[in-house]
């Protein structure tokens, strides 16, 4: 294993840790966009440039941004004091995700030595990326642009509910 | 040296590990939709690993299913956001013990 | 000679790469030019401010910074002695290590993403093939540290400073991405490198420019106006808006974390403008044949430059937008002209050689303009408008 994907990986890890236990909300949104540009970075490892950029720019640039100003409209940064921030079940909780990574790693770890350790790196450009989009896969990619649009009006809709019973 | 495909494969299942259980131990609804992003990223990891590692990486399937994810996900994080502040609007809370009635 | 002229600072690089052994060279080439883009923005970002204070000045008829040297010429250098000098003010209350964070963040990104310019000839750090989406990318990740400077300073009018520059970037950036995906479409690729090279040839004696085109200027005017609004310049520098909240979310910085902020947005307006220039005016090509044997890194850094006094020029002239005026300009304005540019772009490349197509190009991009133009002013959602205590 190379040192830059320990590096980045511990990061990635340390990130998401902290998004999940830490108190305040706008701290867990910074670690988690921490844990999202790591996540670029292990893409950029993997040789996948466009996903790399892609994430950064959707998940820091947007999904990040979304993140804290939903905190912020809901005064979730000044949580009340002597509340746990965990739900009362959280022990069912950590069970269930100590159980699910405790399967995963045993079946990553039984076929190990079956994996591919080292491939040829593919040689995709941008170009190709782009002509898969329009002749393979441009259903899905009309589809998404569908699914875009109705997130872009149902946001949109569920936003302006409040504002039209106010007046 | 390069790393092998189980190395990316183990932190994408701690990271869903990690997400789940955030998803499941936090009152606050902003932090369960947080729980379900870092999940969907993992899986994200696991989609790119395989593509770099698989047979046929010039096909592009899985690395176009995580560019798809990605804009699902982007999609599902607003529509969630948007719900998270109507509720709180309506019901001034975003504990998800506490929204547990179906009647407004 | 006039080669050498151009390439000079390739052949400097060399040079240097040579005097270390083999094993060390690319790692040292890295550096250099890393220390070398580290080095001139900089540079750069102090002259901008000394033309800037002194143009401002001129426009509002009065002498501006005069005292320190010839002219008022080391006057940055002051700046800079003063700022690195000051006491470094914390607030009590603020979030300490995000505090420290956010200028750090800022600059960072804002440089990275210098990394795929080309600024001349060969004059490029990494030639990626997607080095247009890095760069958006990069510009993507200052709006989490606006936010980190904001929020994490316990301020009301930090906070509100940065929610509204979030708001604002977030809404320009569309437009700011669709109008550079025009250009996209018409090189058939999202590297800046060969985007240079698709206009880097001359008709005429005149050059393949793309603002030179019906669409082209369309999405010139657009890029220019969103990449107004993405650096928080005047006017559409609400975040910052000294008489309403104070200096916005930078508003409890101090010392050199101020100075950091003040660097990272200059070195942003010069990120922002070579982009432009690269996507729009041609890069670093000559914009007359007989000149190109001027070397091409004059031509970069000349463009940047000139775009600089443009947006000294527009921030002397204009008046503030409110907010509401911002956010519809972004989204009932800016959005549709660009999406409409898409298609015009679409039509240009499927109707072939000649007049017809500059003739149908250019009608569609002005009718829409007057059209939508005339429809929100009579609304009056983006035209001028009476102020009450304006009267």
């Amino acid at each position: 294993m190379s040192i830059a994907f320990v590096l980045v990986s511990a990061l990635t890890i340390a990130g998401g840790l902290a998004a999940v236990l830490l108190k305040n909300l706008v701290h867990c949104a910074l670690a988690v966009s921490v844990a999202f540009a790591g996540l670029a970075f292990l893409f950029l490892q993997l040789d996948a440039q466009f996903a790399g950029f892609a994430q950064i720019l959707v998940y820091i640039g947007a999904v990040a941004i979304l993140v804290v100003f939903a905190i912020l409209l809901t005064r979730g940064a000044e949580s009340p004091k002597g509340e746990s921030v965990f739900s009362r079940a959280w022990q069912a909780g950590l069970a269930i995700a100590a159980a699910v990574f405790a399967v995963l790693g045993w079946a990553i770890l039984q076929g190990a030595a079956e994996l591919p350790a080292n491939a040829a790196t593919p040689q995709v450009t941008v170009n190709d990326i782009g002509h898969a989009l329009m002749s393979r896969y441009v259903l899905p990619l009309e589809i998404v642009a569908l699914l875009l649009t109705a997130a872009l009006i149902g946001a949109v809709i569920v936003a302006m509910h409040e504002k039209e019973r106010a007046k | 040296m390069a790393t092998p495909l189980a190395g990316y494969l183990l932190v994408a299942a701690l990271l869903f590990a990690i997400g789940l259980a955030g998803a499941l131990t936090r009152r606050n609804a902003i932090l369960v939709l947080i729980g379900i992003e870092l999940m969907l990223n993992a899986a994200n990891l696991n989609l790119i690993a395989f593509w770099r590692f698989g047979p046929h990486p010039e096909a592009l399937t899985g690395f176009m299913f995580a560019i798809f994810s990605i804009a699902v996900a982007a999609a599902e994080a607003a529509v969630g956001l948007g719900l998270v502040v109507q509720i709180h609007r309506h019901a001034r809370t975003t504990n998800v013990d506490e929204i547990n009635r179906m009647k407004g | 000679m006039l080669e050498k002229a151009d390439q000079l600072f390739v052949l400097l690089q060399h040079w240097v790469m040579g005097l270390v052994p083999a094993a060390w060279q690319t790692a040292t080439g890295i550096v250099l030019a890393v220390v070398a883009i580290i080095a001139v923005y900089p540079t750069l970002f102090a002259l901008a401010v000394l033309l800037e204070r002194k143009g401002l000045g001129r426009m509002q008829n009065r002498y501006g910074p005069n005292r320190v040297g010839p002219f008022g010429l080391f006057q940055p250098v002051a700046d800079g002695i003063k700022s690195l000098t000051k006491e470094d003010v914390v607030p009590f209350r603020a979030d300490t290590l995000v505090h420290f964070l956010a200028p750090l963040v800022l600059v960072v990104a804002v440089f990275m993403g210098f990394a795929v310019l080309p600024m001349g000839r060969n004059m490029v750090l990494v030639d990626m093939d997607a080095s247009l989406l890095f760069v958006f990318a990069m510009g993507a990740s200052t709006e989490l540290s606006v936010f980190m400077a904001g929020w994490s300073s316990r301020n009301k009018y930090s906070l509100l400073g940065a929610m509204r520059a979030v708001a604002q970037m977030i809404s320009y950036e569309v437009p700011l991405l669709l109008s550079s995906v025009v250009i996209v479409m018409m090189t058939g690729s999202l590297s800046l490198e060969k985007m240079v090279e698709a206009q880097n040839h001359y008709s005429y004696g005149l050059p393949h420019w793309y603002v030179f085109t019906p669409w082209g200027l369309a999405g010139f005017v657009m890029f220019v106006i969103a990449a107004m609004a993405e650096t928080n310049r005047s006017p559409f520098d609400l975040p910052e808006g000294e008489s309403e909240i104070i200096a916005g979310y930078f508003t409890e910085y101090s010392g050199f974390k101020f100075a950091l902020f003040f660097l990272g947005e200059y070195v942003g307006m010069f990120g922002i403008s070579g982009l432009g220039v690269t996507l729009f005016l041609g890069g670093w090509t000559a914009p007359f044949a007989f000149l190109t044997w001027v070397p091409s890194w004059i031509w970069f850094f000349g463009k940047v430059m000139l775009w600089i006094c443009f947006f000294i020029w527009v921030r002397g002239t204009l008046p503030r937008l409110r907010q509401d005026q911002l956010m519809n300009f972004a989204w009932k304005f800016m959005l549709p002209m660009t999406l409409l540019n898409l298609l015009v772009a679409a039509m240009w490349r499927f109707m072939g050689e000649g007049w017809l197509r500059w003739a149908v190009c250019t009608a569609v991009v002005v009718g829409a303009y007057v059209l939508m133009g005339r429809t929100g002013m009579r609304r009056g959602q983006i035209g001028p408008r009476s102020y009450r205590y304006a009267e």
